[in-house]
């Protein structure tokens, strides 16, 4: 709102195009550096760190870049991340995220500014979001004539909370770069499709291979683009500009995103790549029918082709069809057919399911990610249908999938935000655009505006839209609207730093909160134990713990692991899941197998901090039963009335499993006697705690957020743990019974 | 042109006396088309769109039409056609049979250095688009299409997006 104001006052003083072009090259920068700025929460409450889980893997790989070059990172082979298997992580990753900071770094210190890779790292996304409000600027300037739209998406774009959620500072994931190349992409792709040049697709197809090379969501592109020219041809709008766009861009583009080692030939192979390839040749025969219908004008031949259009259509459907079930092209991936099917993953794959960010979308998301874009994006969408050239029809169908996907899935909110932020601005834009005019018009602007408003009604059919609308010109009305406007945009930006400073700037590494007297207290139990890992056992020891925390021990422990959040092998993950969900006895044979040292467990129940192992314990037990459905049912950690619970009246399965025991081993000593309580699921515990025979306690962090065990080694005996441990304890005990025995003994 | 579409509709037209009896949604689909179905002078006007496309499953029509339509393809064709665009029209034929021996040879053989092949097959389709794509921006009856494409700019695309289809076919192709 601060972009169209000022500069409409300014520029009619100034009168001038460069006056306004460059007052519009400031306030892009200005936007450019408050959507820098507004992510810097993070790094200003706690400290330049990197957050959460999957960043870490990615700060890792960076360093690992930037420490052995390039040729050794595309072959890298990781023996340090699930152990014993290892992983071929080179070629299973997406080196986009981590080569663009290896050449930001390279092309600072040959400018002999010497600054960390981990600083770079940490503001790599405040980065890319200022060129994401640029390219949303961008986008918007194709779609409509009107100047203060594209401000207006650039500014929505900056600070709207659903694109802030991934990209604070020092939330080094894909995402951070991944928006900006889809929404450049998309650019790329209306100015291509506009202009009918081969340049502007080879440009496309190259920034989808970066975006390839940087996220598994390139997909939406791959679907999105054939969809879009799909409708533009059943809306019988084939042209030739579209045959160029779309030919350069996918001939170019599928080669580009063959090149990453971890996409490979799936773009041949896979069914999710299928429609762009069926578009391609579609469009080559409708290239080629277009030509003939050239030659011959003629109604019957016209028909006919498209006859015959038709059936090729069709049997190239059935083509696909046939060599998917032979087995040629591989079917929908599980993901894929997530998406469709919200409780598909729930039966399935339990791991997808597991991910929080998988779960469907609540619909208060919706207004706390984009507030009032959500109801501005129906009203910009509307009004794009009143002109739908062919880039409208783009906008229409990413809106249409966009917000489809952004329901079935929380993360997807992601790519639904730009789309949102540029339907928004427009219908802003349209508005403040009719009532900021200060003059009132004259009779000819009147004339030609019932011109087209009586075109429109003509196409609508509309009676009550046919009538000559003169415009508002009272100052009062104007005025009225336009503060109101104001007002709620003022809030907007309040609402969305609010969310930012509240909901998206927790590290989540590192946790906050108040002391009784308001001052921030900072809770830093994960590193102070991932630093006791790192100081005090072996460079090789093997730590186990669930996936969620693999990335970090990997990351800041610098220890092995064995499995982490890749997840690319579902059963030793569910080999982890049996192992905690066992007793001692029958998984101690699984964890000397895994030459597992430490075990790791996270434990809120001191602190009441609710992303701990034993809510998480649930999946563990549910993707351990997919593989060993007769070893680990889920039924038996319920207790006969279907209640999860840990305290007293828990099954003696979920007592003896090893998660619940590490968990709870010791606990009761905190407290008085009886009083032991779990301030996370609020029950009070039995007083005598579990008790460990093959694994001991190493260390547990401040507030016990973090335990760590050590697996004990066989016995020197050769006797099982439990009775060495009994032979222990029953030394103790019997001693003073021995000792009782003499005396007895020597009184007779 | 003209007279003889009007042949081609007249014995056309003579073919559906027999087929409207066999396909009877078609011809409905014609009479509710036209707006008056009662006159015969419409009659004999109106099914022609529609006879042809039942016509092809028609036997002697069949061949007939499909020599008609090839050979005014052709003419037109040679007619029409510059000399420098019928030299990319060479290329382009090249082209397609480069692709269709790998792709028979691939069927054939198997496709074991998948890699080669792809990147082999792929650098005929991508040439061929482009190809494509050049011709059409050159050709005089496109030039509304593209305000902002004049020939040379066409070609400087052409090489540009040409380079980089071969580089990366070069670097896929193990």
């Amino acid at each position: 709102m601060s972009a169209a104001d000022p500069l409409q006052v300014i520029a009619s003083a100034g009168k001038g195009e460069s006056t306004r072009s460059v007052l519009r090259v400031i306030i892009l920068a200005l936007i450019a550096g408050a959507a820098v700025s507004s992510r810097l929460f993070s790094v200003i409450r706690f400290e330049s760190i990197i957050h959460e889980f999957d960043p870490w893997f990615n700060f890792r790989a960076t360093k690992y870049l930037v420490a052995n070059g390039f040729y050794n990172f595309w072959d890298w082979f990781d023996d340090r991340t699930w152990h014993p298997l290892g992983r071929v992580t080179g070629g299973t990753l997406y080196p986009g995220l981590m080569v663009t900071s290896g050449v930001i770094y390279h092309a600072l210190r040959a400018l002999t500014i010497p600054v960390d890779i981990r600083n770079i790292c940490v503001l790599l996304a405040p980065g890319f979001s200022g060129l994401t409000a640029i390219a949303a600027y961008l986008l918007t300037n194709e779609m409509t004539p009107s100047p203060s739209a594209g401000l207006l998406a650039a500014l929505f774009m900056g600070i709207a909370p659903g694109y802030i959620s991934r990209s604070v500072a020092g939330s080094y994931d894909n995402e951070a770069i991944a928006i900006f190349l889809l929404v450049f992409t998309f650019y790329l792709w209306i100015k291509a499709l506009k202009q009918g040049s081969m340049l502007w697709g080879a440009l496309c197809a190259l920034f989808y291979g970066y975006m390839v090379a940087s996220w598994g969501g390139y997909a939406f592109i791959t679907c999105l683009l054939p969809l879009h020219s799909f409708v533009l041809i059943c809306m019988g709008r084939y042209s030739t500009r579209l045959y160029v766009a779309y030919t350069t861009w996918y001939a170019l583009g599928t080669l580009a995103s063959m090149q990453i080692p971890f996409v490979g030939f799936l773009p041949v192979k896979t069914s999710e790549h299928m429609p762009a390839l069926g578009i391609f040749g579609f469009l080559q025969l409708l290239a080629f029918l277009d030509y003939v219908r050239s030659a011959i004008p003629s109604r019957q031949f016209q028909t006919f082709l498209w006859l015959f259009a038709g059936t090729a259509f069709g049997v190239g459907l059935l083509g696909l069809v046939i060599a998917t079930s032979m087995g040629f092209i591989a079917p929908w991936s599980g993901r894929f057919y997530s998406l469709w099917d919200t409780g598909y993953a729930k039966i399935h794959i339990p791991i997808i399911a597991s991910v929080s960010e998988h779960q469907p979308t609540a619909w208060p998301a919706f207004f706390f990610d984009l507030q009032m874009l959500i109801w501005l994006f129906p009203v910009g969408v509307y009004l794009l249908f009143q002109e739908l050239a062919d880039e409208h029809v783009f906008i229409v169908v990413y809106a249409l999938f966009g917000s489809y996907f952004a329901g079935v899935m929380v993360r997807l909110m992601l790519t639904l935000t730009p789309v949102v932020c540029v339907a928004a601005a427009i219908a802003m834009s349209n508005l403040l655009d009719t009532y900021l005019t200060t003059k009132s018009p004259a009779a000819p602007d009147a004339l030609s505006d019932k011109d087209a408003d009586g075109k429109k009604a003509g196409k609508a059919g509309l009676k009550s839209t046919s009538k000559p609308v003169v415009g508002i010109y009272a100052s009062w009305a104007k005025s009225v609207i336009v503060s109101s406007f104001a007002v709620y945009l003022l809030l907007f930006v309040l609402h969305c730093t609010w969310v930012t400073s509240n909901a998206y700037s927790s590290p989540s590494v590192v946790l906050a909160s108040r002391l009784p007297d308001g001052s921030q207290h900072i809770i830093d139990d994960y590193r102070e134990a991932y630093q006791w890992l790192r100081q005090n056992t072996r460079e090789d020891a093997k730590i186990m713990s669930w996936w969620d925390y693999g990335y970090q021990i990997g990351g800041m422990a610098d220890r092995p692991t064995l499995v982490d959040n890749n997840t690319w092998n579902n059963t030793h993950i569910a080999t982890v899941g049996k192992a905690m969900a066992s007793s001692e006895e029958a998984s101690y044979p699984i964890m000397r197998q895994h030459e597992v040292d430490y075990v790791l467990v996270v434990f809120g129940g001191l602190l009441g901090y609710s992303g701990d192992d034993i809510n998480k314990f649930l999946w563990m037990v549910r993707i351990a039963e997919g593989i060993w459905p007769d070893e680990v049912k889920e039924r038996a950690f319920f207790t006969p009335r279907g209640e999860y619970r840990v305290d007293g009246e828990a099954t003696e399965t979920m007592k003896n499993s090893l998660m619940y025991k590490m968990s709870y081993y010791n606990y009761q000593n905190l407290f008085p006697p009886g009083q032991a309580v779990d301030r996370m699921r609020g029950v009070r515990l039995p007083e005598v705690g579990p008790q460990l025979s093959h694994l001991e306690e190493a260390f547990t962090s401040e507030n016990w957020i973090i335990r760590i065990y050590k697996v004990k080694d066989l016995d020197n005996l050769g006797r099982d743990h439990a009775s060495a441990v009994a032979f222990d304890r029953g030394i103790k005990k019997k001693k003073p019974v021995k000792k009782k025995g003499p005396r007895v003994l020597r009184v007779e | 042109m003209a007279p003889k579409r009007n042949a081609a509709a007249a014995a056309a037209s003579s073919a559906p006396a027999t087929t409207t009896s066999s396909t009877p949604t078609t011809a409905n689909t014609a009479t509710s088309k036209s707006p008056s179905p009662s006159t015969a002078a419409a009659a004999s006007t109106t099914p022609a769109p529609t006879a042809a496309p039942t016509s092809t499953r028609g036997s002697a029509t069949q061949t007939q039409a499909w020599d008609k339509i090839v050979g005014n393809v052709f003419s037109h064709y040679l007619s029409t056609t510059p000399q420098r665009t019928k030299l990319i029209d060479a290329f382009m034929a090249f082209l397609v049979a480069v692709g269709a021996l790998q792709f028979a040879y691939c069927v054939l053989a198997g496709n074991y250095p998948f890699n080669a092949f792809l990147s082999g097959f792929a650098a005929t389709v991508g040439q061929f688009v482009l190809t494509a794509s050049l011709r059409i921006q050159t050709t005089e009856a496109n030039k509304s299409d593209f305000p902002s494409v004049n020939p040379e700019r066409a070609f400087a695309d052409y090489v540009v997006c040409s380079l980089i289809l071969h580089f990366f076919c070069v670097n896929f192709i193990n």
